[in-house]
């Protein structure tokens, strides 16, 4: 058994650890990120493959899930784009309407990209 | 010293790099705080440097202290495309377009015009240093007036003084890092670090914290 005069810096060093702890967790930001500025970038540079580019932002979106936080403004838009590109519309349309729902602000243009994708004009 | 030590210390080396940085100036925010902007399309920035990546690399890390400060950023990749479409392609044609058509086609609030004043590494005797340096202006694409405007800049050799090894050891290590520098798009990360400190909400003369920001309307 503790006796109390053992017990007390015990529990203070507990503590002391914890704050520590807690200080740790980093700052809290509103979305979770991933690598999608680093896959926009890829992007434009233009040297890797797109079906690669879509695995990455797939896969990515799997972990965000899994934590339940927020994805980042634009990423369903991105993955749209690219699924056109790879001539895949059902999956196109399915990621802009995503956006649109997710962040309203986007609404419009959406609805830009998915009118053009209908005429069959591209974007 | 233990890792999560290490770890808060580099948490408030990082905060103090971004607040080094602030230049202490007035800003009216009237004009911003009345248009209470939304959304945010992010135009392909000029590029006055030699570095012909610049204008890309600094794009892909604007999203990020956008978007945390509360904003809907525009997906910069697949307007970038609506613009290619368009038969434009040059960052000075897309920035001279008026705010009302862009305000047209995207539904954005507000456009963030950006120039790349410097970006990349230059070799000098004693050192090479790899900066990125930026300015942005906001403008209301419904009215066209400019709600903010700021600047930041961004060197690979701030906190970075202990010059050990005499003259000769300089010489060698400046050309060693050029290389690295070069051969790997150094400019990228030091980009990030400029687009954070250009357009993070909260500091001194910055940007507003946007709507999406639990923040909003406490500055």
């Amino acid at each position: 058994m503790f006796n109390t005069k053992m017990a007390r810096p015990l529990m203070a060093a507990t503590l002391l650890g914890s704050v520590l702890l807690a200080g740790c967790s980093g700052p809290k930001t509103l979305y979770q990120w991933e690598t999608y500025q680093a896959q926009t970038y890829e992007y434009f540079k233009g040297e890797e493959a797109k079906e690669a580019q879509v695995e990455a932002l797939e896969r990515d979106l799997q972990k965000i899930k899994s934590t339940g936080k927020a994805v980042p403004p634009g990423y369903h838009a991105h993955l749209g784009m690219l699924y056109a590109g790879l001539g895949k519309d059902d999956q196109m349309v399915q990621q802009f309407n995503t956006e649109k729902a997710l962040f309203p602000e986007s609404a419009p243009y959406m609805d830009f990209l998915l009118k053009n994708a209908k005429k069959g004009a591209g974007q | 010293m233990n890792l999560c030590t290490l770890r808060n210390l580099m948490g408030l080396l990082a905060v103090s790099l971004l607040v080094g940085c602030a230049t202490p100036k007035t800003v009216d925010y009237s004009a911003y705080k009345q248009a209470r902007p939304k959304s945010i399309l992010v135009l392909p920035p000029l590029n006055e440097s030699p570095d012909v990546k610049a204008t890309y690399s600094m794009l892909s890390q604007v999203t990020f202290p956008l978007a945390e400060a509360g904003y809907y950023v525009m997906p910069i990749a697949v307007v970038d495309e609506t613009f290619r479409h368009n038969g434009l392609t040059n960052p000075a044609d897309i920035h001279g377009l008026s705010p009302a058509k862009l305000n047209e086609i995207f539904g954005a609030d507000a456009g963030l015009y950006i120039t790349v004043k410097e970006y990349g590494t230059s070799y000098m005797l004693i050192s090479s240093a790899t900066v990125v340096t930026a300015s942005a202006t906001l403008v209301d694409l419904k009215t066209g007036t400019t709600l903010w405007t700021g600047t930041a800049r961004a060197s690979s050799e701030e906190g970075n003084n202990n010059n050990g090894g005499g003259l000769v050891g300089m010489l060698i290590t400046a050309a060693v890092k050029q290389i690295i520098n070069t051969s790997t798009d150094a400019g990228h990360p030091i980009a990030g670090i400029t687009s954070q400190r250009l357009l993070s909400a909260g500091q001194h003369a910055g940007l507003l914290y946007g709507p999406r920001s639990p923040k909003y309307g406490t500055d």
